[in-house]
C-alpha cells in the first residue's frame, strides 16, 4: 500500500495543519481528519500487531469495527489503551503509539509466535492446563500458578495507566419523543419528519460529523444538514453513542465531549454519560461490510471496500495505488469509479459469472467468476494470487501485482441494538445477512440495519419508520410501507473462505483474536459446534469489535461442517455495550469523596473543632477517637473510657435513628412490634424495647419514650434507622390499615449528645437552668424530662446508660447542638471530663456486654444475645409465633457470652472462632463477635457467642482461633456481664 | 430501567423505589399458630408470568404501592396504594 494525500477530495479543512506523534516522531494532518487518516496520509502502513501470533495489522476498516487499527494514546496518567483509529478525532498535540509490540510495531520480536503458531492452537490453554494423560503430574492450580505470571505479561493488547485518572465525567438524563440513533439517510429523514410533526426529537450520531455512509459522497455537505436540522428543532447530539437499549426505551448513551480537544484547551468533563428516556426508539444503526477470508488476509494494505471510499471522500486520502477489489456483490462498483477517478489503479475482482452495472466502467477493469486467494507480503501487499472455482475447489489462476487489496464479502446489519431486548436477528437467504426480528417495543428498525441497501429507499424507511411511531404512540393514523430488503441490481452470491491448498494457511475470520478458518474446523473437529461453544473455545468475536468483522464467516464455515444453513447454526447474543464504554464513564463524579452521599450530625463541625478524628460508620462520618498530642488511636480510647468511668465523657449519638410516633392507635402499635410490654409504659417514662422481624430473628434494639397518651418518640440504632423506619410504614400501609397513626422520621431534627459517668449529674446541673430537674428524685433511671439549658434552650434529657454508667442522653433541636456542646464541655473540663468517640463507646458497652449490630447480625435471636426476659409470654407481637420454631429453639444453640485471654497479655480480633481444644477446625463452637481493651479489667476483653451459653463452659477453657494470622490463643469463658453486672454504677 | 407511575408522584424510574415483597400474601393475626406463620413468611410462588409486588416509593412520598408486573418481560400492569383507604383517594 502506499497512500497518499489527494487534492480536490475530502471534506478536511486544508487551511488548518495539526501535529501529531506516532512512535515518537512527528506527523502532520489536517483539522477533520481520524488518527486512521492522518496515518494513512502519511503512508504510515503498520500501526498494530494482532494479539496472538504478533502479525503486522494495518488499518482495515473507517470505523468502529476497526480491527488492525488498535493503539495506545496519550501518556502518563492518559494513557489509554485499544483506542481505535478510525474513532479518535485529531487533534494538535495528539500523542499515539503501537501497543502489543516489543520494541515497536514496525519491528517486533514477539513476532516468533506467527511461526510457532502450529503449536498455539484454538484451545491452548485449556488443553494445557486442564492437564491430560500421561500428564497428569500437570494439572491442577500450582503449573497454572506457576506458569500464569508469564502468560498474563504476554497476554492482552495495550496496557493502561496504572494511575488515578485525571479527567472528570458526569452523568446526564433526558427525555423524547423519538430518540433516533444513527444519521445516515434514514436517520435525517426520520428526524426531518418528526420535527415536521412537532415532536421532540434526539438524533444521536457516534460519529463527529452527520451523515453516516453519506459522508463517503463528495456532494454530500455534512454541516448544512446540521443546520437544517437544528433549525428545524432537532436535538442533534454528535459524538455520541447508543451502547445500550434497556427496557421500557431507556438508553445508555456516552457522550465524547472533548476527545478532539488538545489537552490543555480541556475545560468540560471528558465524556458524559446519558440515560434517556424516549417513548419510541428508531435504529438506524447502519451495517457493516464483511471481508473475505482467504490466506493472508490480513496483511497491511488490506482493507474494507467501503472504508477505502470514506478515505477518499471524506479524508481525501486515496488508500492505495494499484488496487484490487474483491467481491460477491454490487455495492463495490461506485467505490472502484471514484477511485479510478482519483487516480489508482482499479481491478475488480467479481465472484459471480456475470454481473449487470449500471455504470461506466470504462476507468477500471471488471474480471468475472474469480476470487482472491493469497495476498503475497508481509508488512506491505506485494501481490494478490486469484483463483476460479471448479466444483468447489479453488484453483490459483494468475498474480496480479498491487498495493492494496479491498474485500466486500457483503453486509451485516448492525442488528446489535435489538438484540439487546432480546429479539433475535432473521436470516435473509436473497440478501445472505442476518436482518433485524421484529421488536414488540415501540422501537423500530430503518435503513441499512434493517437490510435495506438503496438511499433512496433508505431515505423512504425512515420517513415510514417515523410514522410507525406516530401510530404506535397513538398520536395520528396514517398509512406507511417500507421498502423491501436488498436493492442490489445483481444478487450476492456466498464467499465467505477461499480455502487454500496449503496445508497450514492463515486465512482470518477474526484479525484481533486471531482466529483463522482452521482454529473453527478445530473446533467442529473436537466437538465445540455449538456458536456459543466455538465462540468460547475459539475466542470468536469476543475482542473488541465483539465479532463485527468476523461473526458471519465463523457461522458460514461452521454451519458447511455441520452441512446445515447458517440459520439453523444461528448467532450468538449481542449484549451491551456496543462499543466499550470506559469505567471513568460509567463512575461519573462517583468518585474519591463524592463516591458515597456523607451523612454528618448537627455538631460535625464541633466535632472537628474539637480534635476529632472521624470514621465512617454506614454513611455518616462519625467522631472515633479524641486524640491529645501524640496519642494513638489504642492510647486514645483506653484514655477515654477510662476517663468516663472515673469521671465524666461527651460523645456525639446524634446519629440514633428517631421516630415520632402519634395517633390514637400508637399504644397498640407499639404493643405489637415490640417483644416487651409497652401498653402500660406511663407518660414521662423510656423503656428499652427490642423488635423481631416476622421470621423471630431480631431486627433492633433501642428505646421509646412515652410523650403522652397517643404520642411516642422511638430511637433505633444507627444502622437500623432507614430500615425500621420503612419496616413501620409497611405495617401501618398494608398490614394494619385499621390502625390510626402516623409515623415521621426526625432523625435528622435533633441533635443527641451521650454524657455519662460518675461525675455526670454535677456536670450536668450547672448546664441547666434549673439544676433541680436532674435530681434522682425528679429523673429516676429510665425517664426522661423536659429541660431548659442555661441561655434558654429547650431540650429533653433522657437517664439512659449504653455506657453502664449514671448516664443521660440530651436531645435538642439540630441548630442548637454546636451551642449545646459547648455549655457540655466547658462544664465537663472543670471535672476532669472528656470528649469521647465510638471506639471508647465500643470499649465501655462491650464491659458491659450490651450487643449492637456485631451481635444483632440477622442471625441471632432474642434468647441468643441473652434477653429472652424481655420476650412476653403475655401479648402477641410481630416475631412471636416464630421465634421459637424448630432449630432457634435447640439447646445448642450459640448463646451471648463474654471472653477473657488466660494469659492476660493476649490479644484477639473479632471474628476469631472459638474451638474446642483438642479440636481446633471448621466452624468451631463459637466466635468472636467485637473485641477491646478493657481499661477497667486491665486487659484484652471479648464479647461473641459460643454453643450453649457461659453455663456449659465452666472451668472449660477453649482456643481462639484466627486462621487468616495464624493465631491461637486459650481463653477463657466468662459472663456477658464483665463489669457491674448488677448494674449499680447507672443508678447512682 | 423499570419506569413505575406513583399514584401520587407520577412516573419515576425504579431506583426511586425499593421492592417489598409479595402482595398476594394474606399474613396471618399476630397470635395465629406457628405454621401459619411458617407458610406465610416461607413459602412463595415462582410465577412466570404477572406477579404481585409491593414497592416503596422510599426515595418519594413513602408510599407503599402494590404494583403487578411481569417477570418475563418486567413490563408494569397496574399500579396502586397498599393502603384501602388511600386507594380509594386516588380511584377518584
Amino acid at each position: 500500500m502506499s497512500s497518499r494525500r489527494i487534492e480536490n477530495f475530502g471534506k478536511i479543512n486544508r487551511q488548518k495543519q495539526l501535529k501529531f506523534s506516532w512512535e515518537n516522531k512527528n506527523y502532520f494532518g489536517y483539522q477533520g481528519d481520524s488518527l486512521a487518516s492522518a496515518l494513512l496520509a502519511n503512508d504510515i502502513r503498520v500501526v498494530g500487531r494482532s494479539f496472538k501470533y504478533h502479525r503486522p495489522r494495518g488499518i482495515m476498516s473507517c470505523g468502529v469495527e476497526e480491527s488492525g487499527g488498535l493503539v495506545t494514546i496519550g501518556t502518563g496518567d492518559r494513557k489509554e489503551p485499544n483506542v481505535r483509529v478510525t474513532s479518535q478525532e485529531l487533534y494538535e498535540g495528539l500523542i499515539a503509539s503501537g501497543q502489543n509490540a516489543f520494541p515497536s510495531v514496525n519491528f517486533d520480536l514477539a513476532s516468533i509466535n506467527n511461526l510457532l503458531s502450529r503449536f498455539v492452537p484454538a484451545g491452548f490453554y485449556y488443553k494445557t492446563f486442564m492437564g491430560i494423560p500421561p500428564f497428569e503430574w500437570g494439572s491442577g492450580t500450582s503449573v497454572w500458578m506457576f506458569f500464569e505470571k508469564f502468560i498474563r505479561k504476554a497476554a492482552g493488547m495495550g496496557r493502561s495507566s496504572r494511575l488515578p485518572d485525571p479527567d472528570v465525567y458526569e452523568h446526564a438524563n433526558d427525555h423524547c419523543d423519538i430518540l433516533i440513533v444513527g444519521s445516515g439517510p434514514a436517520g435525517i429523514a426520520a428526524a426531518k419528519e418528526a420535527a415536521d410533526r412537532k415532536l421532540d426529537v434526539i438524533l444521536v450520531e457516534q460519529d463527529n460529523m452527520i451523515g453516516g455512509d453519506q459522508l463517503s459522497e463528495s456532494e454530500f455537505n455534512s454541516d448544512e444538514a446540521f443546520k437544517e436540522l437544528k433549525s428545524l428543532g432537532v436535538r442533534v447530539m454528535k459524538r455520541t453513542t447508543a451502547f445500550g437499549l434497556y427496557d421500557n426505551c431507556v438508553l445508555g448513551l456516552v457522550e465524547r465531549v472533548e476527545e478532539n480537544v488538545t489537552l490543555s484547551d480541556r475545560r468540560l468533563p471528558k465524556q458524559r454519560f446519558w440515560i434517556v428516556r424516549a417513548k419510541h426508539v428508531l435504529i438506524g444503526s447502519g451495517s457493516f461490510e464483511r471481508h473475505i477470508a482467504f490466506n493472508n488476509n490480513d496483511v497491511p494494505g488490506s482493507m474494507t471496500v467501503n472504508a477505502s471510499k470514506h478515505y477518499l471522500n471524506r479524508y481525501g486520502v486515496l488508500t492505495g495505488k494499484k488496487i484490487v477489489i474483491t467481491t460477491n456483490n454490487d455495492s463495490v462498483y461506485s467505490t472502484a469509479e471514484i477511485l479510478a477517478k482519483a487516480g489508482a489503479n482499479v481491478i475488480v475482482l467479481d465472484n459471480r459469472k456475470e454481473t449487470n452495472i449500471d455504470l461506466n466502467k470504462n476507468n477500471f477493469e471488471v474480471i468475472n467468476g474469480v476470487v482472491p486467494y493469497n495476498i503475497n507480503g508481509s508488512k506491505k501487499i506485494n501481490s494478490l494470487d486469484i483463483a476460479n472455482s471448479i466444483n468447489s475447489k479453488y484453483n490459483k489462476i494468475d498474480t496480479i501485482t498491487c498495493d492494496q487489496v479491498l474485500m466486500s464479502g457483503g453486509w451485516s446489519p448492525a442488528v446489535h441494538l435489538l438484540s439487546h431486548r432480546g429479539v433475535r436477528p432473521v436470516w435473509d437467504t436473497e440478501n445472505l445477512c442476518f436482518v433485524p426480528g421484529e421488536p414488540k417495543e415501540n422501537i423500530t428498525v430503518i435503513g441499512s440495519a434493517r437490510g435495506i441497501w438503496g438511499k433512496g429507499d433508505c431515505i423512504d424507511s425512515g420517513i415510514a419508520g417515523t410514522l410507525d411511531a406516530i401510530n404506535k404512540l397513538g398520536i395520528s393514523k396514517t398509512d406507511y410501507f417500507f421498502p423491501k430488503q436488498g436493492g442490489w441490481m445483481n444478487p450476492i452470491e456466498p464467499l465467505y473462505e477461499v480455502k487454500s491448498k496449503k496445508t497450514r494457511s492463515k486465512s482470518f475470520v477474526d484479525f484481533q483474536h486471531d482466529v483463522i478458518c482452521d482454529d473453527v474446523r478445530l473446533a467442529h473437529r473436537e466437538g465445540f459446534i455449538s456458536v456459543e461453544h466455538l465462540k468460547r473455545y475459539t475466542t470468536l468475536g469476543m475482542a473488541n469489535d465483539q465479532g463485527k468483522m468476523g461473526n458471519i464467516i465463523g457461522l458460514s464455515l461452521m454451519a458447511d461442517l455441520l452441512g446445515k444453513e447458517i440459520p439453523e447454526v444461528g448467532t450468538t447474543t449481542f449484549r451491551p455495550p456496543f462499543t466499550p464504554v470506559s469505567i471513568g464513564a460509567l463512575a461519573g463524579r462517583s468518585v474519591g469523596k463524592h463516591f458515597m452521599p456523607l451523612r454528618t450530625t448537627p455538631m460535625h463541625a464541633w466535632n472537628l473543632e474539637n480534635g476529632a478524628t472521624m470514621i465512617d460508620a454506614g454513611l455518616y462520618d462519625r467522631p472515633w477517637y479524641f486524640p491529645k498530642s501524640n496519642e494513638t488511636i489504642d492510647e486514645a480510647y483506653i484514655r477515654e473510657a477510662a476517663t468516663v468511668r472515673k469521671t465524666v465523657g461527651i460523645c456525639d449519638v446524634s446519629s440514633l435513628g428517631k421516630i415520632a410516633i402519634q395517633g390514637p392507635d400508637s399504644t397498640e402499635f407499639i404493643n405489637r412490634i415490640y417483644t416487651n410490654a409497652f401498653a402500660k409504659l406511663p407518660i414521662n417514662k423510656t423503656r428499652y424495647g427490642i423488635m423481631l422481624r416476622d421470621d423471630g430473628i431480631v431486627l433492633d434494639d433501642g428505646t421509646c419514650w412515652r410523650l403522652s397518651d397517643n404520642e411516642y418518640f422511638m430511637t433505633t440504632s444507627t444502622s437500623q434507622a432507614g430500615k425500621v423506619m420503612s419496616w413501620l410504614e409497611e405495617l401501618l400501609q398494608v398490614r394494619w390499615t385499621d390502625l390510626k397513626v402516623n409515623v415521621t422520621s426526625v432523625s435528622e431534627q435533633w441533635g443527641v449528645a451521650a454524657i455519662s459517668g460518675p461525675k455526670t449529674r454535677d456536670v450536668l446541673s450547672q448546664c441547666l437552668e434549673d439544676p433541680s430537674t436532674i435530681s434522682n428524685e425528679n429523673l429516676p433511671f429510665m425517664c426522661f424530662i423536659s429541660a431548659t439549658l442555661k441561655g434558654g434552650i429547650p431540650c429533653r434529657i433522657a437517664r439512659i446508660s449504653f455506657s453502664g454508667e449514671l448516664g443521660f442522653e440530651i436531645y435538642i433541636q439540630a441548630d442548637y447542638a454546636n451551642i449545646m456542646m459547648d455549655i457540655l464541655w466547658k462544664s465537663a473540663k472543670q471535672f476532669d471530663g472528656c470528649l469521647y468517640g465510638v471506639e471508647a463507646l465500643g470499649a465501655l458497652r462491650i464491659e458491659k456486654g450490651h450487643v449492637t449490630g456485631a451481635e444483632l447480625d440477622g442471625r441471632t435471636t432474642i434468647d441468643d444475645v441473652g434477653l429472652g426476659k424481655m420476650a412476653s409470654d403475655k401479648k402477641s407481637y410481630i416475631g412471636s409465633a416464630l421465634r421459637k420454631r424448630g432449630v432457634l429453639s435447640a439447646s445448642d444453640r450459640e448463646k451471648l457470652v463474654g471472653f477473657f485471654p488466660v494469659n492476660k497479655n493476649d490479644t484477639f480480633a473479632s471474628g476469631t472462632i472459638i474451638c474446642e481444644k483438642n479440636n481446633i477446625k471448621g466452624f468451631g463452637v463459637g466466635r468472636i463477635t467485637s473485641v477491646t481493651h478493657s481499661p477497667e479489667l486491665g486487659h484484652w476483653i471479648g464479647l461473641g457467642f459460643i454453643k450453649g451459653g457461659v453455663e456449659e463452659w465452666k472451668n472449660i477453657n477453649v482456643i481462639g482461633s484466627d486462621p487468616i494470622r495464624n493465631k491461637q490463643i486459650e481463653i477463657q469463658v466468662v459472663s456477658s456481664h464483665m463489669l457491674d453486672p448488677k448494674g449499680e454504677r447507672m443508678h447512682g | 430501567m423499570i419506569i413505575i407511575k406513583c399514584p401520587y408522584c407520577g412516573d419515576r424510574d425504579h431506583s426511586e423505589f425499593s421492592y417489598g415483597s409479595d402482595a398476594s400474601i394474606v399474613y396471618p393475626s399476630l397470635d395465629a399458630p406457628e405454621k401459619d406463620w411458617v407458610e406465610a413468611v416461607f413459602f412463595r410462588e415462582n410465577i412466570k408470568g404477572i406477579q404481585r409486588e409491593t414497592w416503596q416509593h422510599s426515595n418519594g412520598c413513602r408510599m407503599w404501592l402494590e404494583v403487578e408486573r411481569s417477570t418475563i418481560t418486567h413490563e408494569i400492569k397496574s399500579v396502586k396504594p397498599c393502603h384501602t383507604q388511600l386507594q380509594k383517594v386516588f380511584e377518584k
